[in-house]
């Protein structure tokens, strides 16, 4: 098996650093700048910025943050909410991020997805999935932090994103997220047995056992924590300890 | 102070690339200017997405010959993930295409089977770790105090296939398939990871490349 990534999520409200549950009601952490910069020195394997309200005014607010993050921060950086274009694409990748995550806008147009593969190539391009389980036992994908539906199933969304030429996905479990209750194992499964390329589980870490599950049952690739880090319940170097411990292989951070 | 010049050709995240450099104390500077590239001190082709592309950018702003020109000076070379492909005489990626041809061999696609007949994720996205090619190829002053084993960033789809087994420095395992991590030929050398975005192990091999 290949390396776990650890990636620290950090959700955007203007220049503020949020957590919320269920992606909605938002709480101030702090400073996105001292928080990337610990997360770097911790030894997170990359960042995520989300800029949670991005959708709702229809552009991507993180420029100079991802520009000042970038100064001093030297691992991948991922920058999702609010990206419509290819110029959005080009714009946030001239400012320091490596790969974009997209969710609303390849929702309205799907072949957005290609335009940007193939201007960028699949290696920056994340496909973003905010999935809630249905009553039919399955999960839908949803925009705009888990408020609006698409009428997409969630698994059937995910292959039509690797069809289309995505690198990545990001799957966030609405119903986990901010829960501490763990991730949403099932959906991570259904998606990494439906795609060949990785998958990132995002949403209810609460212990590493709930790491342990979605990495050994869900299979996934790479695991985006917020919450137990930001709010100091687990560092950095004890998940990776704790996962090497555990036999999950992680990389040596020197 | 080492004064670096990144080839800018309208690809990449080249600003990681630059803030890379100046925090290990070069002096850079981003440029597509012919002379400013035949005649460097430190030559850095970065650059993510197709072969193709890439080749293309470089033709368009006129840039292959300064490049091979300078290639020519002994002078330190620096190609990092797609600027190292570039680097070799073609690639399968989406048709066939010529590179640039400073060092003898291809680029081919990563096989999607393991040596264990298992599929593998493409593309290799994450950190992986660095080692030795089999002879001495470690000695190269590009991974001067770069331990064995070091993890570095990859995101690629496509790898680079030297035809001479001493231009290959050091390798990372996927699946049970040795993929070239770091080439050497004299002072040309090339990273399929990316050095800018592996912290502290990818900034010594920066600081490396501005004191070769």
């Amino acid at each position: 098996m290949f390396n776990l990534r650890l990636i620290a999520r950090m959700d955007i409200k203007g220049p503020h650093l949020i957590k919320g549950v269920h992606l909605e009601g938002l709480r101030k952490i702090g400073d996105p700048q001292e928080y990337a910069q610990k997360y770097y020195r911790a030894g997170a394997d990359e960042l995520l910025y989300m800029d949670v309200v991005a959708s709702l005014y229809g552009r991507n607010n993180l420029t100079d943050i991802v520009r000042r993050t970038a100064e001093n921060v030297f691992i991948p950086l991922t920058v999702g909410g609010g990206i419509r274009c290819i110029e959005d694409v080009d714009l946030l990748l001239r400012s320091g991020a490596d790969k974009v995550a997209v969710n609303t806008a390849a929702h309205a147009r799907p072949e957005l997805l290609s335009e940007i593969a193939n201007r960028f190539g699949s290696q920056c391009l994340v496909l973003s999935i905010e999935a809630k389980r249905d009553d039919k036992g399955s999960w839908e994908a949803y925009t705009d932090n888990g408020r609006e539906h698409t009428g997409r199933d969630a698994v059937a969304w995910a292959k039509q994103g690797a069809k289309l030429g995505i690198g990545e996905i990001l799957v966030t479990s609405v119903d986990q997220e901010g829960t501490r209750k763990g991730f949403d194992i099932e959906l991570v499964r259904q998606i990494t047995q439906a795609v060949a390329i990785p998958v990132i589980a995002s949403g209810g870490m609460g212990s590493m056992e709930h790491l342990y599950k979605v990495v050994e049952q869900g299979g996934a690739d790479a695991v985006a924590m917020a919450d137990i880090l930001h709010y100091g319940r687990l560092a950095l170097p004890n998940i990776r300890a704790a996962s090497r411990q555990h036999g999950l292989p992680v990389r040596e951070v020197t | 102070m080492a004064k670096v010049v990144v080839i800018d050709y309208g690809i990449g995240n080249l600003l990681s690339v630059t803030r890379a450099f100046s925090a290990v104390g070069a002096d850079v500077e981003l440029s597509n200017a012919h002379n400013a590239i035949r005649d460097a001190d430190r030559l850095v082709l970065p650059g993510v997405g197709a072969f193709g592309d890439g080749m293309r950018g470089l033709q368009q702003r006129g840039l292959v010959e300064p490049i091979r020109d300078f290639a020519t000076r002994s002078r330190p070379f620096l190609g990092i993930c797609l600027g190292m492909q570039l680097m070799l005489d073609e690639s399968e990626e989406f048709g066939h295409h010529e590179g640039l041809g400073l060092v003898a061999g291809k680029v081919a696609k990563v096989p999607a089977t393991g040596i264990d007949g298992q599929p593998v994720k493409i593309p290799h996205i994450g950190w992986n770790a660095l080692h030795t090619a089999g002879r001495n190829n470690w000695d190269a002053p590009i991974l001067k105090d770069v331990p064995e084993g070091s993890a570095c960033y990859f995101v690629h789809s496509y790898m680079a296939v030297p035809s001479e087994p001493q231009s290959l420095l050091a390798c990372c395992d996927y699946a049970g398939l040795q993929i070239t991590a770091t080439l050497g030929q004299g002072m040309l050398y090339g990273c399929q990871f990316h050095p800018e975005k592996s912290g502290k192990v990818g900034l010594k091999i920066l600081e490396n490349f501005t004191r070769l």
